[in-house]
């Protein structure tokens, strides 16, 4: 078991070297970023274009540009901006900013999906499913930077009703805030509210789909018939021998809504003006910076392939008949 | 954005339960046609029809629509700008004064088609290499495999906003295949996963004892009972393509002026939602609805298709209660 | 082993006087897509005490319904109305907290799929120590020894061992006996078995029927068991029901049932069963039609648009169940009871007479001696085997399954050869293996005299004319998309017949198989399975083969429509000559269709002989003992009969035993002094001739009498 985990590891490691090595390629092939340069207003001198190019090894081919970044973010140096800045300075900052939306939307999201999900199954059919389908379906078909500006303008309307802001929009911080820790957690939780929820709500829906439609299927199987045959009531069949086994499908789908929430996080870093890894990738892109693309593409592929390797290992412990081999 | 799909649909089969004893047969002459069945099945879900009712109203209008006002996308009215909506401009006007109802049908236009082509592609280019995959196995089957693994780590969201400087300034149809280059994965990794399992039923074997050769049994037997999934997969396709279009157009990285999408307007105008919330919430409110729409007709697809759907009791019970009024 | 202090009560307690269950006019509806489903209408029976009632009837007659309102475990859309009185309690209308008390505690269930019946992801002795806790205050400690205790007495060895494993490293055999192990955890006092063995082999079948003859001893639970083979409850029921379309059509003590029937489907259900233990040609009763729908029935007796009797008045009402010859134990439905008395054959040859069956003729090349006929298939010394991988970059072959392990086998033209075994043991691979018609691991196939390895593509294309093949699963076998024209069609066009040929073809097939030309145009989803399976045979002679490979094409089928498809394969081969390679499990169907029969164990033919031969003088001990476990559906025969149980389960074909491959579970061998079980052990038997055209593979081999 110890060893199936292990080398599906290696294999994720290697997916995310490939993918990598993949955004690397495409963003040198198609930026061109003297191109931007030079429609600067006033053009800069020729000299200091060529120096450009010499920093950004644009005369070196692409694999070899990419074995030297590559021997850098080994050693811990991600290389620098166009605007020459060191990208490793502002990594960890950016990564703790995106980390801190992302755990707290996923775990939201999984709990109260799974919920939602498990309630809706059971009552097919009923009210509750019927309100808990139009509400998922609404919001799979909302995309975030809808989603999020709506809520923009709900936290807006709720400050001007109650005459404060109390949900603030703008930022994950208030610059300069002053006041001891409980005020700046006060603080911290104001700014996250709004942004959290625009990422919670859409992994609340899309998990408690699947978990729906699971659950449904185990409902008419056979064990739990058995297991109620024996003199479990039905509620007590459907949680511990129902639920337990309709989570085992949910273990793949970890993966697939990882990926889900770092797009939909991307949008929503732009929205509230967090400054994460989705927002430095819409800023990389814009200003043609290879570097910082590659850096965003490889946190990216690390947080997808480590959820996909949890999700192995949740689906190892959810599931015996993959155990043993 | 792919809401659920149900991978155990029954392959366009009436149900034959697996294994024990054969049922009794509908009686002769009484048979409905099982595409009978499945539209009687459609009509009384009314999401669906309310759904394709919707869609269908959508393309009218955004081809219609812009002939029916006086204001064009493209022309400004200079003694309005910024107004909210009143008779003159009933979607009111931007900060130019262009007609926000003109600019919203235009994309609306472009979103629609772009939906529509993309799905259409992608949805062929899955069945056909998703069922060839899944018959001959083999390296294209390893491909496959490996490349929908690859897409799951590089979101196509990042694989396209990082190739979107080589297509400015270039035709939008150049987006679409971009789109539909990158959706048909997961569909045909479905697809295959089914004739993985159609191979193995009898009637494709008889097939091949028969001496029938392989494409042939692909394109007689193969395909052809997939086509309540792939129908579904198309519509619910459309969804995901325009939804995918309007976030990489909210960065700009997707549709390119001076060609407007839903999604250039709601980025364009997402900063002032607060403000001017008719900007913001006109072209929102066309996409969130479209895609509400195309979603239901997916389920309801599916519902229609799936021959274990439950909905009869509900019909039942509105019948008897019909009766008694 | 010190047993614990939960205890089975003495037998046969009679807790209360009166029946356990008595069932009164129960009515059950389901909503549908075409109306209601009146799946039972008017259901009244009773179990006394320790007494042990079959309920027999084809699919869609309610017999599961009726078990499943028993126990309150039918969906809520159900609409069930009349009275289920459980130790003279009314169950109906009770909430589920109140039936939960009951269930499992005093009523308890064996249902009909082992495979699904346990959580995958609890262990088994979990599971069954679970049946105890919910009902009893007893330590964790105490309910896991129970269960391990309960394991042993199923006759799970190792119990200890077994109870930490999970459900999906149990053979089938092993889950049903857990499962009866968990209904019987808490001392029930009334069993219901819904048709606990239909998903079982034989062996295993005897197995766990022997099982739940021991349960009702311990627990002394009067036992409901449901079954659509009259053979099954033969020899264990004391009282039998028999449904049609929801009701029962006639009921009454077993002896009574199987030799006077007085109810038409009864009867015609008698004699449409091969009986294993008729020599010689039996003729079988096929009853026409199919069960009625449920939605819509028609007034009047619901079988009589099958019934051979049926005159008007059977149209106008409902037989209500009536006395019959004067017994208050027996009734039956309907209302010419007394001119069935009249006849004067019991059971299945009063059903010939009255339905009227014939036998098919033999074909005319039957008449040739065999050795004279022209070999249609040959196997010499056939070989397959899969490689078992592991590693997932990497690959390592780790092992080796063993799937057939060199086989021979010969038919001639006009021949039919029966193959049997039981699950696992090759005779679907050799049938792969033969229709593929690749070149062989190891060893030869031969058709019409061409060897499989030495043709080309065209020559492999061109021997496809001559082979053809009928599946198992009816609902499968036909393309749901295409109509039955293009179905029947499909062969012709890829042999390049003109569309004047097909055009012609088409409809004569369609009467050959005893279907009517007008239907063509319609879908397979509009056929029922016996009518499905013809139009398969249908496809299958469009080419005129010579050999036609039939993969347990009745298996599928409700026995009434079962007779009917065999009768029909009788009769084409009678007036085409062909050939059939007859792959089954079902002995008793292949007595009755073969010429020549091959028995399989673990990827060796180990008796292989003319029919009659092989079934009233078995040689190898495993033909015996599959023999002996097929149960004949009479009682008074069934209870005299000697039972040989197998001990365990199939060895892996993996890692077959040394020497001969049946020794580990033989009781010859089991008997043998250790020198002679040596040479089992040792040395592979050879096949060996035993009498004219009859060989087996046994280094001791005697004849054993089972039927």
């Amino acid at each position: 078991m110890a060893g199936f985990l292990l080398r599906r590891l290696v294999n994720y490691v290697v997916l995310a070297l490939v993918a990598t090595f993949l955004a690397f390629t495409l963003a040198s092939a198609t930026f061109d970023p003297i191109g931007v340069l030079q429609q600067r207003n006033p053009p800069p001198p020729a000299a200091s274009i060529e120096a450009k190019k010499r920093d950004l090894h644009l005369d070196q081919p692409i694999p070899q540009r990419f074995v030297t970044w590559m021997g850098g973010v080994v050693q811990g140096d991600f290389g620098r901006t166009i605007a020459d800045r060191p990208i490793t300075d502002e990594l960890g900052r950016r990564i703790g900013v995106s980390l801190r939306l992302f755990l707290l939307g996923i775990t939201i999201g999984i709990l109260f999906g799974v919920l939602l999900g498990v309630v809706s199954a059971i009552r097919q059919y009923k009210f509750s499913d019927y309100f808990a389908t139009l509400f998922s379906f609404i919001l799979l078909s909302t995309p975030v930077f809808v989603l999020g500006t709506l809520l923009k303008m709900g936290a807006q309307g709720i400050n001007d009703s109650i005459g404060t802001n109390v949900l603030i929009f703008v930022g994950e911080t208030t610059p300069g805030f002053q006041g001891n820790w409980f005020e700046h957690l006060g603080d911290r939780l104001q700014h996250l509210v709004v942004p959290t929820l625009a990422i919670a709500l859409g992994q609340i829906a899309y998990y408690s789909r699947y978990q729906r439609s699971s659950m449904l299927d185990v409902l008419g199987s056979d064990f739990l018939r058995t297991a109620q045959a024996k003199g479990l009531t039905r509620r007590k069949a459907l949680f511990k021998h129902g639920l337990r086994t309709a989570l085992i499908p949910m273990a793949t789908l970890f993966a697939f809504g990882f990926g889900l929430l770092v797009v939909g996080g991307t949008f929503t870093e732009r929205i509230f003006g967090w400054f994460g890894m989705g927002d430095w990738l819409v800023t990389g892109i814009s200003a043609q910076d290879t570097n910082i693309t590659a850096t965003v593409t490889l946190f990216v592929a690390v947080c997808v392939l480590f959820s996909g390797w949890l999700a192995d290992v949740l689906y190892a412990a959810l599931d015996p008949r993959i155990r043993v081999n | 954005m792919t809401v659920i799909l149900n991978e155990g649909d029954a392959a366009g089969t009436t149900g034959a339960a697996s294994g024990g004893p054969v049922d009794a047969a509908p009686e002769p002459g009484k048979a409905m046609t099982r595409g009978r069945l499945v539209l009687i099945r459609f009509m009384r879900n009314k999401l669906a029809l309310v759904g394709l009712v919707v869609i269908l109203g959508m393309y009218l209008m955004a081809f219609v629509g812009p002939l029916l006002s006086k204001w064009s996308y493209d022309t400004q009215d200079y003694t309005a700008f910024l107004e909210p909506p009143y008779s003159e401009h009933i979607f009111g006007t931007d900060k130019i004064g262009t007609d926000m109802f003109a600019l919203t049908m235009r994309g609306l236009q472009k979103s629609l088609i772009i939906g529509l082509l993309v799905a259409l592609i992608s949805t062929t280019m899955a069945a056909i290499v998703g069922a060839a995959a899944g018959y001959f196995l083999g390296v294209a089957d390893k491909a496959l495999m490996w490349v929908v693994d690859l897409l799951l780590v590089l979101p196509s969201f990042l694989i396209i906003a990082i190739l979107s400087p080589w297509f400015r300034g270039k035709s939008w149809f150049l987006l679409v295949l971009m789109l539909a280059a990158f959706q048909w994965m997961i569909t045909a990794r479905i697809v295959r996963g089914m004739t993985l399992t159609l191979k193995e039923r009898e009637f494709v074997k008889a097939a091949k004892f028969m001496g029938q050769p392989a494409r042939k049994i692909i394109a007689k037997h193969i395909v052809p009972n997939m086509a309540s999934l792939l129908i579904i997969d198309a519509t619910i396709n459309v969804g995901s393509a325009v939804l995918a279009e309007t976030g990489l157009s909210y960065f700009g990285f997707g549709v390119q002026s001076p060609d407007v999408s839903l999604g250039t307007l709601i980025g364009g105008n997402a900063e002032s939602a607060t403000t001017f919330p008719w900007l913001f919430l006109f072209p929102a409110g066309f996409l969130v609805v479209f895609v509400l729409a195309v979603n239901w007709v997916g389920d309801g697809l599916r519902d229609a298709l799936d021959p274990t759907s439950t909905r009869v009791r509900r019909k039942e019970k509105k019948d008897t209660k019909e009766k008694a009024a | 082993m010190t047993t614990s202090e939960l205890q089975f009560d003495a037998p046969a307690d009679a807790v209360v006087d009166g029946p356990v269950l008595q069932v009164e006019d129960l009515h059950v509806s389901f909503p549908s897509e075409s109306g209601r489903v009146r799946a039972v209408r008017g259901l009244s029976y009773h179990v006394a005490p320790g007494e042990v009632l079959g309920i027999v009837g084809e699919s869609g007659s309610g017999k599961s319904v009726s078990s499943l309102a028993v126990m309150g475990l039918l969906p809520s859309s159900a609409r069930i109305t009349g009275s289920i009185k459980f130790q003279g309690r009314e169950l109906i209308g009770q909430n589920d907290a109140e039936l939960s008390r009951i269930r499992g505690r005093r009523i308890s269930m064996v249902f009909q799929d082992p495979l699904s019946a346990l959580t995958p992801v609890f262990t088994v002795g979990d599971q069954i120590a679970e049946a105890i806790l919910v009902h009893r205050k007893v330590s964790k400690q105490a309910a896991a020894k129970r269960a391990v205790e309960l394991l042993d007495l199923v006759g799970i060895p190792n119990a200890v061992e077994r109870a930490k494993a999970f459900p999906h490293e149990f053979s089938g055999g092993m889950r049903q006996r857990a499962v009866i192990a968990m209904a019987i955890a808490n001392d029930p006092d009334l069993i219901i078995a819904d048709e606990p063995t239909t998903a079982l082999d034989v062996t295993v079948q005897a197995q766990v029927l022997q099982l739940l003859e021991t349960a009702q001893e311990v627990t002394g639970a009067g036992i409901v068991i449901i079954t659509h083979d009259l053979g099954v409850v033969a020899g264990f029921a004391d009282r039998l029901m028999v449904m049609y379309a929801g009701r029962a059509v006639e009921k009454g003590n077993v002896d009574e049932i199987y030799q006077q029937p007085r109810m038409p489907y009864t009867l015609g259900l008698l004699g449409s069963i091969p009986r294993l233990d008729v020599g010689e040609k039996q003729a079988l009763v096929p009853i026409k039609g199919q069960p009625p729908s449920l939605t819509d029935l028609p007034d009047g007796c619901p079988f009589a648009p099958r019934c051979p009797m049926v005159v008007d008045a059977c149209h106008t009402a409902e037989p209500p169940l009536m006395d019959v010859d004067g017994s208050v134990e027996h009734a039956a439905a309907c209302i010419r009871t007394n001119e069935i008395a009249a006849t004067d054959a019991e059971g299945a040859e009063a059903a010939v007479e009255i339905f009227g069956a014939e036998v098919a003729a033999e074909p005319e090349v039957a008449r040739i001696p065999r050795e004279q006929r022209e070999i249609v298939l040959g196997l010499d010394n056939l070989v397959k085997e899969y490689p078992i991988n592991k590693g997932v970059v990497f690959k390592r072959r780790v092992g080796t399954v063993h799937a057939v392990a060199g086989i021979s086998f010969d038919i001639r033209e006009g021949e039919t050869l029966g193959l049997v075994g039981e699950s696992g043991c090759g005779k679907t691979t050799t049938l792969m293996e033969i229709l593929n018609l690749q070149k062989p691991m190891g060893g030869e196939i031969s058709v019409l005299g061409t060897k499989s390895s030495e043709v080309d593509g065209k020559r492999r294309f061109a021997i496809r004319r001559d082979m053809s093949v009928v599946f198992q699963d009816p609902m499968a076998s036909l393309d749901p998309r295409l109509t039955i024209n293009d179905c029947i069609a499909e062969p012709m066009q890829v042999h390049g017949y003109s569309k004047d040929e097909i055009n012609r073809r088409v409809p004569e097939l369609m009467r050959l198989v005893g279907l009517r030309p007008e239907q063509l145009s319609r879908y397979p989803g509009e056929f029922s399975g016996g009518q499905r399976q013809r139009i398969g045979i249908a496809r299958a002679l469009a080419l005129e083969p010579k050999l036609v490979v039939l993969d347990e094409p009745v298996s599928a089928l409700d026995v009434s429509i079962q007779a009917g498809v065999i009768n029909l394969l009788e009769e084409l081969k009678s007036k085409l000559g062909l050939a059939y390679l007859f792959v089954a499990h079902d002995l008793s169907v292949v007595r009755h269709i073969a010429d020549r029969v091959a028995v399989m164990y673990l990827g060796k033919i180990i008796e292989i002989g003319e029919v009659d031969s092989v079934f009233e003088a078995p040689r190898h001990p495993y033909t015996q003992a599959l023999l002996s476990a097929i149960p004949i559906p009479d009682p008074v025969k069934e209870r005299q009969r000697e039972r040989i149980l197998l001990t365990g389960d199939l060895p892996s074909p993996a890692n077959p035993p040394s020497g001969c491959r049946f020794r580990t579970r033989c009781f010859l061998h089991a008997s043998l002094p250790p020198e002679q079980q040596r040479q089992c052990i040792e040395v592979e038997p050879p096949r060996e001739t035993q009498a004219a055209d009859h060989e087996a593979a046994c280094h001791f081999a005697q004849i054993r009498q089972v039927l």
